[in-house]
């Protein structure tokens, strides 16, 4: 076709790159000692007590902040569209302050709240690692997960379907779970997916309130004494939560597919 | 081949428009099927056919927005195939939301003349004009979302006419409007089109927009070319089936010396064509009956099957479940 | 009296959209969840920067954050480094988001970047910093591999933890926000305007400079703010490839809140939080208004 050479150009740019580093990175963490190859720093995680209780922390984090997200995200998102159009716009605009709002601001904030307030609320939600990062992670969770969710509803002829299902006599409740939430399940999982990504990532927040037992801490922290294992595990974590969202995403496009032949 | 009555030519800047041999396939699939139609300087020809039948493919390749597999388009007597669209001097209505949604009426008229570098003062003038042809000459400051969505189709088809093409393409652009916008607007463009003597393309799915509008009317199936000809050829004497049955309502009756025989070859019929309440029609009982303002139509049970019949409204006409007779009328 | 015969009853209009405060209720858990877990912290940051360590209300804190000549150079290069790597992540993100699309929808390249962009916007930071130090640090790949054929970065004064290599990491977040935020956008423009602009006469660039531009000039303004805002805030990155020795807002705030310096930094951090929200909030700002004018396009 007419003048797809600067596609080529951009596409080639893109990838150099988005590729040179995690590739430095691959190779780097590939080395071993000796001077050859081997995956000796990947190994670390089953063999570093330390490090594969930090991802178990993370990934218990994660489950509780996905989960929390979503319960927040689809029913507003699904009630927005169906009953109040008018404040789409707003909520859109809404969802986009915890990508702006510095996390740091954000542990300044309650940084504060932990060295100067008591009380036995308070107390529970310091406690752990677990109950003190989940809230906030949620917070800086909901605008991809908002958008991936609308995006998913807005492909999907919603009030129809609610419509239907009421018409046959299901609660509101029921037609969300049984019928909306399998329609949107890759836009679900995609949300949930990135959500992960966010607490195998998050630094900031958890560093200021000293809660220095997750993954990512972990890993930092690992690679003041072997680079290697911290360039390993960050780079397997990412690719890890990438592989998951190609998975969805396949999946996804498969049975739409399907349908529609 | 076809018998066509003369064009009524309008004051005539129109040229010829011709397809020769044109086929456009997309891998086994052919959307166009080796199609020749030839257009007359200033004649509005209609373009009709259900979805998918490469009507719309037919007005890409004659806009530029696709190129054929083989075959040719003239314009004029210049081959235009391998031009690109922004050099074929067409102007093109689309189905809906099509204008320039970041400028006005006015300035929607005037780009075509600004990308061929007219002067800022007779793109005013040329645009006022424009406007005021197509009866908006109040709206050159509104955007197009101010606009109701037939305006909007007023003003796309001011900003077509408004470079002066050799051709008017239309694709669709009465689809998305409410029926009596529609009409209206259909009108409109016939009288803008005749008033302009401008060749034109209208393409439609809609065989009474087609048969209401157009000189001629191509009727167009399965990317093969059925029959061109006028209005009244094309209703009055379907060439094929296909068009007898695409274009208005169609009887099989069963037919000999005039009469309704059962067992005769059968004679394509319009509803208009047989009566009720004859003295020695066939038997008959009214299966349906529906008012449509001057005509009443009826559906029939028959020896002979199913018979659609309009008979004009008036009192005493045969209700649901009444038996009556239906003939030919002479 | 049964509820299998009044479930069939319920008048199907129930579903509307309405504008009444019943159905602002349901909005309720969201909102109420952001001005808790959001709005909580940000009012304590707010409150604690008016204030000294013994509760009574100063401006002082918001004075010393704003004078202080350390304080002031982490301002400065935070907001340089935030709007350069904004604008070529804006650019550079809007060019790839559109040679994505003018690929097949189910086409490998369109899924692999769009979750890509999801996962590298998410992930940001630890990451990210050691893969550029993988790459571009002293024995990096590429810097050897650079050296080799003849190009010696770190002989010409690049450094991976400067100020231009913490950009470099930057636009590598930078660039797969522009894509979520902007795609959807160029999805907006119809095929029929850049067919009825061809069909008027116009080429290739008039379309774009004509047509597409201006229908896109809002949104490529508040994703380039969003964009803004979000290296503004960023702090990961930073943090594991320079462990702060390079003067950012946020390595600041994080400094004084650590604690082991006087106490009263404390609030001087609190301050210098509240610095960052009054930029944020402007950023905002400007980010609804363009929202608004690209909705008016949109309005059909």
């Amino acid at each position: 076709m007419r003048g797809r050479r600067w596609r080529v150009v951009v596409l080639t740019l893109a990838a150099l790159y988005f590729l040179v580093p995690l590739l430095s990175a691959a190779e780097f963490s590939l080395r071993t000692p000796g001077g050859g190859y081997g995956f000796g720093n990947y190994l670390a995680i089953v063999r570093d007590e330390v490090l594969f209780t930090s991802l178990l922390t993370s990934l218990q984090i994660a489950v509780f902040t996905a989960v929390l997200v979503l319960a927040l995200v689809v029913p507003t998102a699904v009630w927005v569209r169906l009953r109040f159009p008018a404040v789409a716009g707003l909520l859109e605009s809404a969802t986009i302050l915890p990508i702006v709002v510095p996390p740091v601001v954000m542990a300044a904030g309650i940084a504060f709240v932990q060295a100067n307030l008591g009380g036995p609320v308070f107390r529970t939600l310091f406690a752990s690692s677990t109950t003190a990062l989940t809230p906030f992670y949620v917070v800086l969770a909901l605008p991809f997960a908002y958008r991936a969710v609308d995006n998913g509803l807005a492909a999907i002829p919603l009030r129809t379907l609610v419509e239907a299902a009421r018409n046959l006599g299901a609660s509101t409740a029921t037609a969300l779970v049984r019928v909306v939430l399998p329609t949107i399940r890759s836009a679900v999982l995609g949300a949930a997916f990135l959500t992960l990504a966010l607490v195998l990532g998050e630094i900031v927040i958890a560093r200021i309130l000293l809660y220095t037992d997750t993954f990512p801490i972990a890993v930092v922290e690992v690679g003041r004494s072997a680079a290697g294992v911290s360039v390993a595990l960050s780079l397997a974590s990412l690719l890890f939560t990438w592989v998951l969202l190609m998975a969805v995403s396949f999946a996804g496009g498969r049975r739409s597919r399907k349908a529609s032949s | 081949m076809t018998r066509t009555a003369e064009a009524p030519v309008g004051t005539g800047r129109g040229v010829a428009v011709e397809f020769r041999a044109l086929r456009r396939s997309y891998g086994a699939t052919h959307a166009l099927d080796g199609l020749d139609l030839a257009l007359r300087p200033g004649e509005l020809l209609a373009l009709l056919g259900p979805s998918g039948c490469g009507k719309t493919t037919a007005l890409r390749l004659l806009a530029g927005f696709d190129s054929p597999t083989s075959g040719q388009v003239l314009i004029g007597d210049r081959d235009v195939t391998g031009v690109p669209a922004a050099k074929r001097d067409t102007g093109m209505v689309f189905q809906a939301y099509s204008l320039f949604p970041t400028m006005t009426a006015a300035e929607n008229v005037a780009f075509g003349l600004r990308m061929r570098r007219v002067g800022a003062a007779e793109r005013t003038r040329r645009a006022a004009e424009l406007l005021e042809v197509v009866g908006l000459g109040n709206r050159a400051g509104s955007y197009p979302h101010e606009m109701s969505g037939g305006q909007q189709q007023r003003v796309a088809l001011a900003r077509a006419l408004a470079v002066s093409p050799s051709v008017l393409l239309l694709d669709e652009p009465l689809s998305a409007l409410d029926a009596r916008v529609r009409v209206q607007l259909r009108d409109e463009i016939r009288r803008v089109q005749l008033a302009e003597g401008i060749t034109t393309l209208f393409v439609t799915h809609d065989q009474a927009e087609a048969l209401a509008v157009a000189d001629r009317v191509a009727v167009l199936n399965a990317g093969k070319l059925e029959q061109v000809g006028t209005p009244q050829e094309v209703y009055g004497s379907p060439a094929t089936d296909f068009v007898a049955e695409f274009v208005g309502t169609t009887n099989h009756v069963p037919a000999a010396d005039g009469r309704i025989t059962p067992g005769a070859p059968t004679l394509q019929v319009r509803p208009e064509g047989l009566a009720v309440g004859t003295p020695d029609g066939l038997a008959a009982t009214v299966l349906t009956s529906t008012f449509l303002g001057p005509v009443t139509r009826l559906v029939l049970t028959t020896e002979v099957g199913e018979l659609v019949v309009d008979a004009t409204s008036r009192p005493g006409l045969p209700g649901i479940g009444d038996t009556t007779t239906v003939a030919l009328t002479q | 009296m049964s509820d299998l015969l009044e479930a069939p009853a319920a008048p199907p209009d129930r579903v509307r959209p309405t504008r009444s405060w019943g159905a602002a209720l349901g909005l309720l858990p969201f909102v109420g969840y952001l001005l808790v877990f959001l709005g909580g912290p940000l009012y304590f940051v707010i409150s604690g920067a008016l204030s000294d360590p013994d509760g009574r209300p100063t401006l002082a804190n918001l004075v010393a954050s704003v004078s202080a000549p350390q304080y002031r150079a982490a301002f400065l290069s935070s907001v340089l480094l935030s709007a350069v790597t904004a604008v070529i992540g804006a650019v550079f993100g809007a060019f790839l988001a559109q040679a994505v699309l003018t690929a097949r929808p189910d086409s490998p390249l369109r899924r692999i970047v769009s979750t890509a962009s999801g996962v590298l916007a998410y992930f940001g930071g630890v990451p990210l910093a050691f893969a550029f130090i993988a790459a571009l640090g002293q024995t990096g790949l590429a810097t050897v591999f650079l050296r080799s054929v003849g190009v010696d970065l770190y002989a010409s004064g690049f450094r991976i933890d400067s100020l231009t290599g913490l950009g470099l990491t930057y636009v590598y977040f930078q660039v797969p926000l522009m894509v979520i935020l902007i795609t959807p956008a160029l999805e907006g423009l119809l095929p029929q305007w850049r067919e009825a602009a061809e069909n008027l006469g116009a080429s290739a660039w008039s379309y774009w400079r004509h047509v597409a531009l201006p229908v896109l000039a809002p949104a490529l303004g508040g994703a380039t703010l969003v964009l803004f805002g979000n290296a503004f805030a960023a702090y990961a990155t930073a943090l594991a490839l320079t462990s702060g020795s390079i003067p950012l807002l946020p390595t600041a705030i994080a400094s004084a809140l650590s604690g082991n310096v006087l106490a009263d930094q404390q609030n001087v951090g609190l301050a210098l939080g509240f610095d960052m929200v009054v930029v944020i909030a402007v950023v905002m700002v400007g980010y609804l208004v363009l929202q608004r004018r690209a909705a008016r396009w949109s309005a059909r």
